[in-house]
Order: structure tokens, then C-alpha cells, then sequence
């Protein structure tokens, strides 16, 4: 019953507007708006076919290998420049430059440095997701609690044993707001590394549809890239759950008491 | 508890059967002065106490009189700016290994992510103890604090009294030879406090282990040392360093009843009215009990 009740919360709105759309189409002839039969129709036909193995899987692939090693540079980065005071200070002012770089003018620079190819895409996602990863990590280091890292040294948690026991658990809940973000990021910067200069990708799919004015194919297409949004937030919220059941737990009593 | 009649802490014999030095703990001529940009602040003087292997005694003193300050210097968190702290001998840089410290924040000085049973069994793991010794220490840390029944909840699902529990059944689990203690009530209710408080001077005599209690509650202190060591305002110094000539078997009603633990209480009241109008003892040193 509780199931059925989230379902239908979850899905309300969809259908709304789904419904609202095919309203507003019913006997309209604009070309460059399909009805929502004709776009699941060509949906089905696009995309569960070849096109599903040579361009929807590389680039959920590129998006994956951008976003995991966008993750693990942000935290291993995060933890040593958050614990190591020098560095830090050393590293902050420039890190300041690169970030403020929008990632979408690295792929001029980087189609020319390591030509067409899958690594140039994925360079491009890392470049934009490492940032909200790395800074969220480094504050999270910072902000280890003084009496928590007092008592753990205490009892000679030092060392890796203090990374692992204290400050990447101490630090996750930042971790995991910066990973958030990342997601999203990446997803457009997947998108965007495909529309310059590729012969395979969602991004390059969609830009080839237009330019061909097949245009229902091309709102299939954005179809695809929100799903693909959809899936991704519920697998960040999964983890999330798991990997932060101790610190909404803890919250709840906070706000409780 | 044993029957201990003899009332002087110097009868007392640590359970351990290996031959103890005279000396557990020795702070010589600890002096403390924090550098901030508005100028020195001198927080510690020059304290110099002795702690002998198997003794309970507590340090009181005004509030900001640096007890804090102290306690981190003995842990080894913090180095002091004069003087030098001796553990069994030898002089303390960082945390030794046969130090326990608990401290006065509970719900900051366990590990949140962590359930009960794995805040108590960390610092074991985290030195190599085998898992079959490392179940056994826990077991019975978990039951000589009355936390047997939750090893599966996580802290902040505990009350403050049952947090300070864990962390000090963490403590006894790590089978220090001197156990800290910085403030470990000040923040539970009356009740709880009086509980715990027990169940230190039963810990503390299962175990033989040297307590340095640091309060500042006075009755506190005098209920539960065999020795108390009363701390001028700052900067700091020992005011008095008094015997607690109370009967070893204490109870929260009669202990406190007895006429002699209202002497005792008023005297310590005393120091510390004296303490902080400023009074300092004639020689900076101690008279050392």
C-alpha cells in the first residue's frame, strides 16, 4: 500500500504532463512539435536498435569513466591538500584560476592536445566534475571535528588508520554534496564533449537529428539524456542512503531533541 | 568492590602482580603559555605533581584555571612550553600507548559512523590486537560499564550518560595504565553523574589503574579521590595537594553523610573562594600528601 502510495507520488506529475501535451497537439501541425505517439513510436525505433551499442552505451560509458575518475582525483586531492597545511596553501590561489575555466572551452584545447578520441571526452568530464568533488572534499577534511581527532589521536589512530577511521567518514557528507553535483555536471559536459567534434555519442546524435530536421528523432533523443538523468539521481540517492544512514540518523535526533 | 579497610591511599596494592615504580605520572614544572596575536597568555605556570602506580586523584580548580590545558599537555596532544611530563619514566612527546583519555564531549568523542561495539574495539583493531583477544576486551568493557545489551546502536542513539559509558568502556577496552579524565560529567544530568561516578571508583579498583580526574565540582572531587589536587586561578599553579581520608568503600548517601566528607568539602570550598580572589600559596610548589 505504502509502495503503491510512493508510485503514485513519483508518477503523478509525468503523466500530467504527458497528458497536457498530448491536449495541446491534438490536431496541431507544427513540425517541429510531435504528438507523444508519434515521438515513443520513434523512441522504440531510435534507440532499441544498433544505435544503442554505438552510441548510447560509449557515451554512458565516457560518463561513467569521466565521473569515477573525477570522483576518486577530488577525494585522494581533497584529503591531502584538507590535511596538509602547506599545500593548501600552496595549491588554493591556482586552483581558483582552473576552476573558474568553463569546462566547455577546454574541448577546442583538448581536441587539438590529444586529437578526437574517447580519452578527450572524458578529460573534458573530469575537468568540470573534479572541482565540486575536490573543494567539497577539502572542506570537509577541515572541518574534522577538533575533539573527535583529539580523542582518535589519543589512542594512535594516526596515518592512513585516521584517513580511513576519522576523516573520509567525517568528511562524506560533503563528499557526497560535491559527488551530487558532479553528476549533473557530467552529464552535460558528456553532451557538450560530443556535440563539437565526434562521430558517435548521444550529444553527436542528437545534433545530427537536428541538422537533418528528423525531428521527432531528436526529441527521443533528449528523452534519452533526461532518463539517463532520472537513473542516475536514484543511483546517488541508493548510495547515498547507504553510505550516510549514520548522519541523517544523527540529524533526525538533533532536530528531534 | 573488595573491602579495603585501610584508608590511607599508600596501603593500597595495584591488582597486577609485576613490580610498579614509585612513580606512575609526573608533571615537573609544567608551564603553558599560548601565543596569540593580542599577546602571551601565560594559562599554566609551573605545576609539578606526582602520581603513584594505582592512584585516584582528582585536580579541581577555578573554571579557566587551565585544567584543560594541563590535561592536553599530559596527554601528549600538547607540548608544553617549560617543564616535561614522565610516564613510567619516560617523557612524554606525543600520546603514549598507556593512555586512555576521556574526554568531557560525548557526543563529539565517539565516532558517530561507527555502532557502539566497533567505538570500543577501534583502537584495539587499529593496533593489531587478534580479533578473538580484541572480542574478549570488548565483552568486558561493554559489561563493566552495563553495555551489554546495545553493541548494535550507534551513539547518538544513546542518552549523554549511556555516550560517556561507551567512551569509557572504550577507555578500559584499550587497557591503559593511566586513565584521563577531563570533566567526563559536566554535561550529564545529577542522576546519571552519581551512577557514573560509582561505577569509576569501581572500574578503577577492578582494574588498578592510575586516575587523574579533572572536575570541577568539588563534591564531586572529594567523593571520589583517595587524593585531591587543588589548582590556583591562572596562572596556575598547585594551591594544595590534600589526602581524601575517607573510608575506600564509598556510597553515595553515606560517604557523603559523613561529617568528615563535609570537613573535607568545606576545606576544598575553601581554597577555591581562595583561589579565586587570587590568594597563591607561599612557595609555588606543592605539599605534596
Amino acid at each position: 500500500m505504502k509502495a503503491l502510495k510512493t508510485l503514485g507520488y513519483v508518477l503523478a506529475l509525468p503523466v500530467l504532463l504527458v497528458l497536457l501535451w498530448w491536449a495541446s497537439t491534438l490536431g496541431a501541425v507544427n513540425f517541429f512539435v510531435p504528438t507523444p505517439a508519434a515521438l515513443v513510436g520513434k523512441f522504440g525505433e531510435v534507440w532499441f536498435g544498433p544505435r544503442f551499442f554505438t552510441d548510447v552505451l560509449p557515451s554512458i560509458a565516457r560518463l561513467l569513466v569521466g565521473v569515477v575518475a573525477a570522483i576518486a582525483i577530488g577525494v585522494v586531492g581533497g584529503v591531502l591538500i584538507g590535511s596538509v597545511k602547506w599545500l593548501r596553501a600552496l595549491l588554493e590561489p591556482t586552483l581558483e584560476f582552473f576552476r573558474a575555466i568553463p569546462p566547455p572551452v577546454l574541448v577546442p584545447v583538448l581536441i587539438l592536445l590529444m586529437g578526437i578520441t574517447d580519452s578527450m571526452k572524458v578529460a573534458v568530464i573530469i575537468s568540470g566534475c573534479v572541482w565540486p568533488v575536490l573543494l567539497n572534499t577539502i572542506e570537509g577534511v577541515r572541518a574534522v571535528d577538533g575533539v573527535l581527532s583529539d580523542s582518535a589521536h589519543t589512542y594512535g589512530i594516526d596515518g592512513w588508520a585516521r584517513v580511513r577511521y576519522l576523516v573520509l567518514p567525517s568528511a562524506s557528507p560533503q563528499i557526497m554534496a560535491g559527488v551530487r553535483q558532479s553528476l549533473s555536471l557530467g552529464l552535460i559536459l558528456m553532451v557538450i564533449s560530443e556535440m563539437f567534434a565526434s562521430s558517435s555519442g548521444l550529444g553527436f546524435t542528437i545534433v545530427q537529428f537536428q541538422r537533418s530536421f528528423a525531428i521527432p528523432e531528436m526529441w527521443s533523443g533528449i528523452v534519452v539524456l533526461g532518463l539517463l538523468g532520472v537513473a542516475m539521481s536514484f543511483i546517488f540517492q541508493w548510495a547515498e542512503r547507504h553510505i550516510l544512514r549514520w548522519y541523517h540518523g544523527q540529524k533526525e535526533v538533533e532536530n528531534a531533541a | 568492590m573488595q573491602p579495603d579497610p585501610t584508608p590511607a591511599p599508600a596501603g593500597k596494592t595495584p591488582p597486577s602482580g609485576k613490580t610498579l615504580p614509585e612513580v606512575m605520572l609526573s608533571v615537573r614544572g609544567v608551564k603553558k603559555v599560548y601565543q596569540t596575536d593580542g599577546g602571551d597568555i601565560e594559562a599554566v605556570r609551573n605545576l609539578t605533581f606526582d602520581l603513584r602506580p594505582g592512584e585516584l586523584a582528582c585536580l579541581v580548580g577555578p573554571s579557566g584555571s587551565g585544567k584543560t590545558t594541563l590535561l592536553k599537555c599530559i596527554s601528549g596532544l600538547m607540548a608544553p612550553t617549560a617543564g616535561e611530563v614522565l610516564l613510567d619514566g619516560k617523557r612524554v612527546s606525543g600520546p603514549p600507548k598507556k593512555m586512555a583519555v576521556v574526554f568531557q564531549e560525548y557526543g563529539r568523542s565517539l565516532f558517530p559512523w561507527m555502532r557502539v561495539r566497533e567505538n570500543v574495539e577501534l583502537p584495539l583493531k587499529n593496533q593489531g590486537v587478534p580479533k578473538a583477544e580484541r572480542d574478549t576486551l570488548v565483552d568486558e568493557a561493554l559489561e563493566a560499564v552495563g553495555l551489554s545489551h546495545v553493541p548494535r546502536s550507534y551513539p547518538w542513539q544513546l542518552s549523554g550518560g549511556m555516550q560517556q559509558r561507551v567512551a569509557i568502556a572504550r577507555a578500559i577496552a584499550y587497557q591503559p595504565e593511566v586513565l584521563l579524565m577531563d570533566e567526563p560529567f559536566a554535561a550529564v544530568d545529577a542522576q546519571t553523574r552519581a551512577d557514573l561516578e560509582d561505577l569509576i571508583r569501581v572500574v578503577w579498583k577492578k582494574l588498578g589503574v592510575t586516575v587523574l580526574f579533572v572536575t570541577h565540582d568539588i563534591d564531586e572531587s572529594v567523593y571520589l579521590g583517595e587524593r585531591v589536587i587543588i589548582l590556583s586561578s591562572s596562572p596556575t599553579v598547585v594551591q594544595e595537594d590534600i589526602v581524601i581520608d575517607l573510608p575506600d568503600e564509598r556510597d553515595q548517601l553515606n560517604t557523603r553523610a559523613l561529617p568528615r566528607f563535609t570537613e573535607l568539602r568545606h576545606h576544598v570550598y575553601e581554597q577555591i573562594q581562595l583561589a579565586k580572589k587570587g590568594h597563591r600559596p607561599a612557595a609555588a610548589g606543592s605539599t605534596t600528601a
